[in-house]
């Protein structure tokens, strides 16, 4: 009697104090597909063996459009969750709101600035403490090609943009679709994106993308980069308008299509249909691009919550996410890389191999620039900007390619303007 | 006796006033109460979350030297006027036609009024697949042989926003016709026999007696399609996403987009605010109109 009572006394002083460190953390998140729910199930996995419980907060759409709107009422409403997918520019609007947690001490002792490029470190802080913790790296300036459709008709894999109207032209005469493309505004600013990185350089990118340079934004070079990018459209087929993007991924694997333009999720719609880097389908940078790399970065974002035990539970987290096993077992799922730099590339194939040692090689050469059309450059209200009149002008021929400079320009200024 | 029966009478005085008080809170708090919020919030230099500072008509500036917006408030114009006045004109000959004691009249009427039971986002996504060049009419007819032919309206910048005027008309014309036939119905025989006894046509006895007879009927139907017009939502997102471009771009789709997605909650007010101008401007004189009317 007397034993069993201390045992449960034991029992219930240790439960008791395993619940004052364990905190419930809560986690909001958009990936909800296949492969992206699984690598979140492994993140779930590794925080529950640190004694946390996870409180699975998923948002579904792809974008996270939806799930931001969930999180912007959430905090409006002074309960916002623990941690929450938040990349980019985005990062600073909502510390200038001033609801992110401080992660500094787990940064330093991990030696973050280390770990991580400063490209990728910089995005990651706001007023120089680390409130974000990043998960992937994706490459936005790929061209996934079709080799069978190459060898049909006799062309070859263009690495300039000059020698892609070539072998577009050449697949196109042999009857087959040269460029399978989705219209929507999201995709043409991705194809747009890598053309300006293509034609002008990084140093151009970085000047009208980056800094919103306005004499750079309305600028020859950027009529030239519009009127290379509306050449590809002659390339497309009839059925491109709002397509989505996987089933565009989908012609190319099907061999009714020669070369997509997409960031390297599209390798989960190859890897999903059984098919073989370098053998069934080609990885390449798009054209003139070989030596950059447009980067896309995931992370997850801590909020200011007035709790101990959450704060070790966020610290926790980000510990975890940073870990080289999670860093490897959720970028073999999601087809990006490691966004610490000398992970293992081991497990790996090909396309992330590349992906990998041109990340590495560009952050060396300032040619690794943040990607525009996944909205890693600029606040969302610029982009939009941004979107409204790369979008207008590939889809309506009465623009000319000055104009949509002249437009381009004047709704960025209007977008950032202060009111 | 006298006193225990008062409260009894004023408690059967106050129950309707008891049971409607709490809808009216709630339509005062949630539709009234939150107009003025977003009224507010279109004055406010708000970006990603509100913020309740006062920068005057600024919001409103940006809006209006903004291309889409008018790009949006044009498609509404365009959208709008089709679609009412077409949806008027075949809802009105459709009933005229199911008036002349047809056979099986039930079940026709039942196949006209269904696309109404579909949900604006279903109609979109089978228009979508029908009028896709690769998929749907055009497929069909150059797979029949005729290959030049040409119908790429959903993915032309200056034609998508007739597709949207298609599929509105496809879901809502039955609905018209529904409301034309019971107006058709009311209107008394005798004066329809009188009048062929004067000697009329069925065409002239149509246009010159029944039809202006419908008045009241196409009036209510105006009303019903307008503020289905300005609304219009669900079913451009799910037929067109806006594009090609933003080609197909309404007010209501390009107020989410600023609010929403893009974190410029004070323009995408501001555009509410013009979209609640235009509904009041034409619900307004309705009312007016009602309300003399029963005052008379």
């Amino acid at each position: 009697m007397k034993l069993s009572k201390i045992g449960l006394g034991i029992a219930l002083a240790l439960g008791l104090s395993m619940s004052a460190q364990a905190a419930e953390v809560e986690v909001l998140h958009y990936w909800t597909s296949g492969g992206e729910a699984k690598s979140v199930a492994e993140l779930k996995k590794m925080l529950e063996a640190k004694g946390h419980t996870w409180k699975d907060f998923a948002v579904a759409g792809g974008g996270g459009e939806s799930a931001m709107t969930v999180l912007k009422s959430r905090v409006v409403s002074g309960n916002p969750p623990a941690a929450a997918q938040i990349k980019g520019p985005s990062i600073q609007e909502w510390g200038e709101e001033g609801v992110l947690a401080n992660i500094d001490g787990v940064a330093t002792k991990e030696g973050w600035d280390k770990l991580l490029p400063k490209v990728v470190s910089d995005v990651m802080k706001h007023d120089g403490k680390y409130v974000a913790v990043p998960v992937n790296v994706h490459r936005v300036n790929w061209m996934w090609a079709n080799p069978e459709v190459f060898k049909k008709a006799d062309a070859t894999v263009p690495t300039t943009w000059d020698e892609f109207f070539v072998a577009a032209d050449k697949i196109k005469a042999a009857g087959m679709t040269a460029v399978a493309h989705g219209g929507q505004p999201w995709q043409d600013a991705t194809t747009f994106e890598s053309v300006v990185l293509g034609t002008q350089g990084p140093v151009f990118y970085n000047k009208a993308f980056v800094e919103l340079d306005p004499k750079s934004l309305d600028s020859a070079q950027m009529v030239e980069a519009l009127e290379t990018f509306r050449k590809i459209k002659q390339y497309t087929d009839e059925g491109a308008p709002g397509r989505d993007w996987n089933l565009a991924t989908s012609m190319i694997i099907k061999g009714e299509a020669g070369m997509q333009f997409m960031g390297d999720w599209a390798k989960g719609e190859f890897t999903a249909a059984g098919k073989k880097p370098g053998v069934d389908y080609i990885c390449a940078a798009a054209p003139g691009t070989s030596k950059g790399f447009t980067f896309n970065i995931d992370s997850f974002v801590m909020f200011d919550l007035d709790n101990k035990d959450l704060a070790a539970g966020q610290n926790d987290l980000a510990s975890t996410v940073l870990s080289p096993e999670f860093q490897e077992v959720f970028n073999l799922n999601k087809g990006s890389i490691p966004a610490r730099l000398g992970s293992s590339m081991e497990k790996f194939d090909d396309c992330a191999k590349l992906s990998s040692k041109d990340f590495v090689e560009s952050a060396k050469f300032d040619t690794l620039v943040p990607s525009m059309a996944h909205g890693m450059s600029t606040f969302s209200s610029t982009q939009g900007a941004i979107y409204d009149t790369v979008t207008e002008f590939y889809n309506n021929d009465k623009v000319t390619a000055k104009d949509a400079a002249a437009k381009m320009a004047k709704a960025v200024a209007s977008a950032t303007a202060d009111l | 006796m006298n006193a225990s029966s008062k409260p009894k009478l004023s408690f059967g005085e106050y129950l309707p006033k008891i049971v409607v008080a709490p809808t009216f809170v709630a339509t005062l708090i949630f539709i009234y109460g939150f107009m003025l919020w977003n009224a507010w919030l279109s004055f406010s230099s708000s970006r990603m979350l509100p913020k309740y500072d006062w920068v005057g008509l600024k919001q409103y500036e940006r809006l209006f030297a903004n291309d889409r917006w008018w790009v949006a408030a044009e498609n509404l114009l365009i959208f709008g006027v089709l679609f009412i006045v077409t949806c008027l004109v075949i809802g009105l000959f459709l009933a005229i036609f199911l008036d002349q004691k047809v056979r099986a009249e039930g079940a026709i009427r039942t196949i006209y009024l269904y696309p109404m039971a579909l949900s604006f986002i279903v109609t979109g996504t089978a228009w979508k697949w029908i009028l896709n060049p690769e998929l749907g009419i055009q497929r069909m007819f150059r797979e029949m042989g005729w290959e030049s032919f040409s119908f790429d309206w959903l993915v032309n910048s200056d034609m998508a926003i007739y597709t949207v005027v298609i599929a509105g008309v496809w879901q809502s014309s039955g609905f018209v016709m529904a409301l034309c036939l019971a107006g058709l119905r009311g209107v008394d025989e005798n004066i329809v026999k009188a009048a062929r006894v004067d000697g009329a046509s069925m065409p002239a006895i149509y246009r010159r007696i029944i039809i202006p007879g419908l008045g009241p009927v196409f009036f209510s139907a105006l009303i019903v399609l307008t503020h289905i017009a300005i609304k219009s939502f669900d079913l451009i997102v799910a037929l067109t996403g806006g594009g090609p471009g933003y080609a197909t771009d309404v007010p209501a789709t390009f107020m989410y987009t600023y609010a929403f997605t893009r974190g410029q909650i004070g323009v995408g007010s501001a555009a509410s605010m013009m979209m609640l101008m235009a509904v009041v401007a034409i619900i307004v004189p309705y009312l007016y109109s009602e309300l003399r009317e029963k005052k008379q």
